[in-house]
């Protein structure tokens, strides 16, 4: 055996506490900073443990925030996160299935057409995009922030790998057995990309909650803000303080439904990470 | 690769792919052929007219100091990201490698950054190193440094890469866990019988078996400080100060909805649009080898 044992493997375990707490230092400070009060904030040297306004300054962030509600911003960014997720995943199985199933006029540059979208951010083509979001009076709505941004080829490629990979005789069965396409892509091939599915879901729910560039130019109406997005408008312009505690609270608010989604579903999102790189 | 077995009808194919189609074409065919078109004209102040110039707006970015300044800062910017997320990253993967048990618990524990999105990450980092409130500019004051990165271009710098590389730290090192867990035992044990002690293993034995792995994470991170870093700048640093830390797409971002130069923005997305293929190109070869090693 090479693993190492006594001191040597006590000493591992100090460097990974101390990697994983130099990591964590910055969510931490941001959790005591939404615990405190302002005056304990801005005069430094600032409390490196929490305080006792957790309560206080939690409430103020969630119900009343600076510009608009945190919680109205929530709604915001689940809609939109959800909506990218289930978008994608649905317009790719269908693509994808249509891609490896049949054999229809134009197949070859559909799939061109669809491969060329891959990996070409929005942030390249956002002026563009901006005016077609604007022409479609699609600003400040939840569709002008979720279309733009499912326009991408990922999700069909896995799909697609996948599908390759369903033995054939399950196709044949179907069709001696008389079923339509449309059965057997409801019985037997979206139960088995269940899997895939999830782990592609958890991916896409990252991607859309952490999306910043895009809400900002779609959204003016704060009504409508994203939390992601928000936060950089709570902070004043000029030389006003800007008010640290509720601020680092919508932090803490924006990074806890993405990281409870990645750790408790950790092996799919390991997956899924793996299989939308490859 | 196809399929034996196929169903028939093109009805219903057509169907099922015209979502996806339609939504590429609105959203992503048009708005990229609408940049390829407008780099090459010039709209008058009021937008009501524009000007064929040619390749005027491409003369005219090239011939921009601030726009040459901005692909060196975004070769240095996405250089030190990859730098600064790989390496701990790396180091991390191998320790946690060493341990027999309590890898999963530290797992769990470095996942975390990854679901911080990159402005709040930049939030964060501001908050630290504040001018005014951050503590740990407070506490490089009291070591007698006086940081700040709202005057200086250097240390803005930093601490947008910082901020960048703090977040993909987790991911770099699932890739390389994942990677040294998949390295065989019984060459490592063979190294250690013949006296092989664990840095000279990993040095000759780990890091070469891992190459796939970290050339993959090259691409994929300068990738990511490319494309994905603009929430850490436009939160900590709005590209200043100077336009130190000016990437390509705050720039794009700057020039088309601060500056309205709708044509010179074009154009940079047009030049964009080729480093983003230059990329992909990049590493679709680079995927193909991996599957081969």
């Amino acid at each position: 055996m090479v693993e190492k044992r006594g001191t040597g493997l006590w000493l591992t375990h100090v460097v990974m506490i101390f990697g994983v707490l130099v990591i964590f230092f910055p969510i931490w400070l941001a959790f005591v900073a939404s615990t405190v009060t302002q005056p304990e904030i801005v005069k430094p040297p600032m409390p490196l443990w929490p305080g006792d306004q957790f309560v206080e300054n939690y409430t103020k962030a969630l119900f009343s925030g600076v510009n608009v509600p945190v919680a109205t911003m929530l709604f915001n960014s689940l809609v939109m996160a959800i909506g990218i997720a289930v978008g994608k995943i649905v317009i790719s199985l269908l693509s994808a299935f249509a891609i490896v199933y049949f054999r229809f006029p134009f197949r070859t540059a559909f799939f061109w057409m669809i491969f060329l979208t891959l990996m070409l951010p929005v942030e390249v083509r956002i002026v563009p995009t901006y005016e077609v979001v604007a022409g479609f009076g699609m600003l400040n709505s939840y569709g002008g922030l979720i279309f733009p941004l499912i326009a991408s080829a990922t999700a069909t490629f896995l799909f697609r790998q996948f599908f390759l990979t369903i033995p054939d005789e399950l196709a044949e069965a179907a069709r001696v057995d008389g079923a339509r396409p449309m059965r057997f892509f409801w019985d037997i091939v979206v139960p088995m990309s269940r899997t895939n599915v999830a782990a592609l879901f958890v991916i896409l729910f990252i991607y859309g909650w952490n999306q910043y560039l895009w809400p900002l130019l779609i959204t003016t109406d704060p009504e409508m803000n994203t939390i992601v997005m928000g936060i950089k408008q709570m902070f004043p312009s000029g030389d006003d303080v800007a008010d640290w505690p509720v601020i680092m609270a919508t932090s803490i608010l924006a990074m806890i439904p993405p990281v409870i989604v990645v750790v408790s579903m950790q092996r799919l999102f390991i997956r899924g990470l793996v299989d939308s790189e490859k | 690769m196809e399929k034996r077995v196929t169903f028939r009808g093109w009805v219903l194919p057509l169907l099922l792919i015209a979502p996806q189609v339609l939504i590429s074409a609105i959203f992503f065919f048009y708005p990229a052929g609408q940049a390829v078109y407008q780099s090459l004209f010039i709209p008058d102040p009021f937008g009501l007219s524009s000007q064929f110039v040619g390749l005027g707006n491409f003369e005219y970015l090239f011939g921009d100091r601030f726009y040459r300044a901005s692909f060196v800062t975004t070769a240095v910017f996405s250089v030190l990201v990859t730098l600064c997320s790989m390496i701990p990253a790396l180091f991390l993967a191998v320790m946690a490698d060493r341990l027999i048990k309590g890898s999963g618990v530290y797992r769990t524990m470095l996942i975390w950054p990854y679901a911080v999105a990159p402005a709040i990450a930049g939030v964060l980092w501001l908050f630290m190193f504040n001018t005014r409130v951050g503590v740990v500019s407070w506490y490089l004051g009291n070591l007698g440094y006086d940081w700040n990165h709202v005057l200086n271009g250097g240390e803005a710098m930093g601490l947008v890469v910082v901020a960048s590389a703090w977040g993909r730290i987790s991911y770099n090192f699932l890739f390389f866990f994942a990677a040294l867990q998949a390295v065989p035992r019984s060459v490592i044990e063979a190294a250690a019988i013949d006296g092989a002690r664990f840095w000279k293993r990993f040095w000759t034995i780990v890091l070469p078996l891992l190459s796939p792995t970290t050339f993959f994470l090259l691409v994929v991170n300068v990738v990511y400080s490319f494309f994905e870093t603009f929430g850490v700048i436009h939160t900590i640093t709005s590209g200043g100060p100077q336009q130190s830390t000016t990437i390509l797409v705050y720039k794009v971002f700057a020039d088309g909805f601060v500056g309205q130069d709708l044509g010179a923005s074009s154009a940079q997305s047009v030049i964009l649009l080729f480093v983003v293929g230059l990329l992909t190109i990049i590493q679709f070869k680079f995927v193909e080898k991996r599957v081969h090693y």
